[in-house]
C-alpha cells in the first residue's frame, strides 16, 4: 500500500542524511506504531526465564501498546492486549505473576491464559432485565491476540499477519548472536529501567553506532574494555535492518595495562583502587569482551564482559521512551560468578559507569532540535561505500537502519545521494 | 525516649543530615569517609526487592570502590549538569544492639538544571546498619531502596 503523500521529504536514498522532524513529530510516531511496530516486525517482548510455569504472565509493550505475555496450562506462550474487549479498561493490573484468570476489575469480565472470554456476569440476565442476547457468544468477544514466537528463551510478538517466520527475520549472523548468549538456560537476576525523555530511535542509533563508544564513554577507554581500534567483527541480516558487533580486546582484567588509546576518551594514571570490580570469568572462549546485538525495532541484547542484559525500547511519545533492561546470568552460575555478574551490573543501566552517557547524549539532541525540523543530521564516518559486515567502527550500519526505516515508513527520496 | 536513647537517635540523625549536605554541596570525595572501610552502598530499584539476590544498580562493597566511583564521576563520566538537593525524613531507630543501630528513613531527591528548573527526581527509603567506628558513626551498611524504580535519564550522584 503505497501512500499518496509522504509524511515527510526523505532527503538521501543512503541514509546518510535525517531529518530531525522525525524526532520531534508526533505524527511521524503515530505512523511508526502502524508502519513498524504493528508491521511485519518481530518485537521483543520477554524472556521465557521470566515466565517458566503454566499461568505466569508479564506485562510488556509493543511499541506503545500495552500487552499481557502468558503461559498457558500446556506451556504454550500467548500475547494479548492489555485492554478489556468490553470497555476498554486496562486488565491485568500487576506486572507480573501467575494466574488462571485475568480478570477486568470494571465489570468482571474474565479471560484465560490465552487471553479468550471465558465468562462476564449476568450473561443471561438478572431479575428479567440485563443480560445479553442469545447469540452473544464469548468467542467473539476476546482480547486482542499477537501471534507470539520464541528462540532459545527469547519471546517475540506480532501484530501482522504477513511477518515471515522469525529465522528469516533475523537472518543468519543474528541467530548466531543470539544463539551464543542463550544456549545455556538463563536465570534473570533482575531489572532496571530508565526514563529517558528523547525519541527512541537516538537509542536504536546509539547502539548500531561504534564511533562514539569510547569517545563518549570515558571510562570504556580507560579500562580497555573498549577502544576504537580494537579488533571487532559483525554481521547484519539481508535486510540489513539489524546488526551484530563483537569487540575483541585483551582479557579485561589486565586490559587496562596495554593498548594503543588512539584518540579515545581515557583518564591518565586512573587505577581502581578496589579492583573486585572487573573480576569474574570470561562465560565464553571467543575473546570477545564486548558484544551488541541491535534487533530492529526494539531489542537490544549486550554481553558487557560478564555482564548479560536484554535491553527493550519501549516507546511512549515522540520525545520519550523508555529503556527495560533485563539483566541474566545462568541457572548453572556458582556463587563466585553470580556475585561477579552482580558487582559488574555497576558497569551498566542507569547508574552504569560505561552506560549512564547515552541517555544524556539522547536527551542532549532531544534538547536542541526543537526547531529546524527540516535539518538533517550528517552520518558519513567510515565513508558512504563502506562495506556493512567489515566496516565496524563507522556508521555505516546507523545508515542502513535509516534505509530500513525509510522504506518501512514508505517515505520518499526527494534529494540526491549525498 | 531516655537521655541515652534521644542522644543515639540525634548523633544518628546528625551523621544522616551530614550524608545529604556532602552530596548537595558536591563534596563527593568525602563521602565515602561516612562509612566503615568494608562499609556496603547499594541503591536498589523497588522492583528488585522481590527476588533474591536483590540486583542493585549501584553497588559498593568498600570504601575504596565509593572512591572509583566518585573518581569515574569526576573525571571520566558524562552525566546531566544539575544540583541535587537530598531531603532525609522519617528517621527511625528500628533495634539498637551492642551499639549497631538499624535505621530506615525515607529520602526525597530534587535536581535543579542550569536554568533553576527543579523536578522530583527519585523518592524511596534508606534502610541503614549504623555502627561506633573509633568513636564515630559510620554507615556499616546503606541501602537506597527507590520506589522511583524507573530512573528519569540517570544516576550520577549517590542516592
Amino acid at each position: 500500500m503505497s501512500r499518496e503523500t509522504p509524511l515527510i521529504a526523505w532527503p538521501s536514498h543512503d541514509g546518510s542524511r535525517v531529518p530531525f522532524d522525525v524526532f520531534t513529530r508526533a505524527d511521524v510516531f503515530a505512523r511508526e506504531q502502524e508502519a513498524i511496530f504493528r508491521g511485519p516486525v518481530w518485537n521483543y517482548v520477554a524472556l521465557e526465564a521470566e515466565l517458566p510455569q503454566p499461568g505466569d504472565f508479564k506485562t510488556s509493550f509493543v511499541g506503545d501498546t500495552p500487552i499481557v505475555v502468558s503461559r498457558a496450562e500446556d506451556g504454550s506462550l500467548h500475547a494479548f492486549v492489555n485492554r478489556c474487549a468490553h470497555r476498554g479498561a486496562t486488565v491485568q493490573r500487576q506486572p507480573s505473576g501467575n494466574t488462571r484468570q485475568h480478570r477486568c476489575v470494571y465489570h468482571q469480565w474474565c479471560y484465560n491464559a490465552r487471553g479468550e472470554l471465558t465468562g462476564v456476569p449476568y450473561r443471561r440476565n438478572v431479575g428479567g432485565m440485563g443480560g445479553y442476547a442469545v447469540d452473544f457468544d464469548v468467542k467473539d468477544h476476546g482480547l486482542t491476540k499477537l501471534r507470539v514466537t520464541s528462540h532459545k528463551g527469547v519471546i517475540f510478538a506480532t501484530f501482522h499477519p504477513g511477518t515471515p517466520d522469525l529465522e528469516a527475520y533475523l537472518d543468519e549472523p543474528l541467530l548466531a548472536a543470539i544463539d551464543r548468549l542463550f544456549s545455556r538456560p538463563v536465570r534473570v537476576l533482575g531489572h532496571m529501567r530508565q526514563r529517558v525523555r528523547g525519541n527512541w530511535k537516538l537509542y536504536a542509533e546509539n547502539t548500531r553506532d561504534p564511533y562514539h563508544a569510547a569517545l563518549l564513554h570515558g571510562f570504556h577507554a580507560t579500562f580497555g574494555t573498549y577502544r576504537t581500534n580494537q579488533k571487532r567483527t559483525g554481521g547484519s541480516d539481508r535486510a540489513r535492518a539489524h546488526t551484530t558487533g563483537s569487540t575483541y580486546g585483551d582479557d579485561w582484567r589486565t586490559a587496562h595495562q596495554s593498548g594503543d588509546v588512539g584518540q579515545d576518551k581515557v583518564v591518565e594514571n586512573y587505577s581502581l583502587a578496589d579492583p573486585s570490580l572487573m573480576e569474574g570469568r570470561p562465560d565464553f572462549n571467543d575473546g570477545v569482551t564486548v558484544q551488541i546485538t541491535s534487533i530492529f525495532p526494539c531489542l537490544v541484547v549486550q554481553q558487557i564482559m560478564n555482564t548479560l542484559a536484554t535491553r527493550h525500547i519501549r516507546p511512549k511519545a515522540a520525545d520519550d521512551f523508555e529503556l527495560y533492561w533485563t539483566y541474566f546470568g545462568y541457572v548453572d552460575d556458582d556463587e563466585q560468578m553470580t556475585a561477579a555478574r552482580l558487582k559488574q551490573a555497576n558497569l551498566v543501566g542507569p547508574a552504569g559507569l560505561i552506560s549512564m552517557e547515552d541517555s544524556e547524549a539522547i536527551e542532549l539532541i532531544q534538547r536542541a532540535i526543537v526547531r529546524d525540523g527540516q535539518e538533517n543530521a550528517f552520518l558519513e564516518f567510515g565513508g558512504l561505500n563502506a562495506d556493512l559486515d567489515k566496516d565496524r567502527q563507522g556508521e555505516a550500519s546507523v545508515r542502513a537502519f535509516w534505509r530500513y526505516y525509510a522504506r518501512m515508513m514508505e517515505l520518499s527520496s526527494t534529494g540526491v545521494d549525498a | 525516649m531516655n537521655d541515652a536513647a534521644s542522644q543515639a537517635y540525634r548523633a544518628i540523625q546528625a551523621l544522616e543530615y551530614r550524608y545529604a549536605r556532602l552530596l548537595d554541596d558536591d563534596r563527593l570525595e568525602e563521602w565515602p569517609d561516612l562509612f566503615v572501610e568494608r562499609g556496603i552502598y547499594k541503591v536498589i530499584p523497588r522492583e528488585n526487592c522481590q527476588r533474591q539476590p536483590q540486583l542493585a544498580i549501584l553497588f559498593c562493597d568498600s570504601r575504596a570502590m565509593m572512591m572509583d566511583r566518585v573518581r569515574s564521576l569526576r573525571e571520566a563520566n558524562v552525566y546531566n549538569l544539575h544540583y541535587p538537593r537530598h531531603v532525609v525524613s522519617n528517621i527511625e531507630i528500628l533495634s539498637a544492639t551492642d551499639g549497631v543501630f538499624e535505621v530506615a528513613a525515607c529520602y526525597t531527591v530534587y535536581q535543579t538544571d542550569l536554568e533553576g528548573q527543579t523536578r522530583l527526581f527519585s523518592v524511596g527509603q534508606y534502610r541503614d546498619v549504623i555502627t561506633d567506628d573509633g568513636g564515630t558513626l559510620r554507615f556499616r551498611e546503606k541501602i537506597a531502596i527507590c520506589d522511583t524504580f524507573n530512573i528519569p535519564n540517570l544516576l550520577a550522584i549517590p542516592l
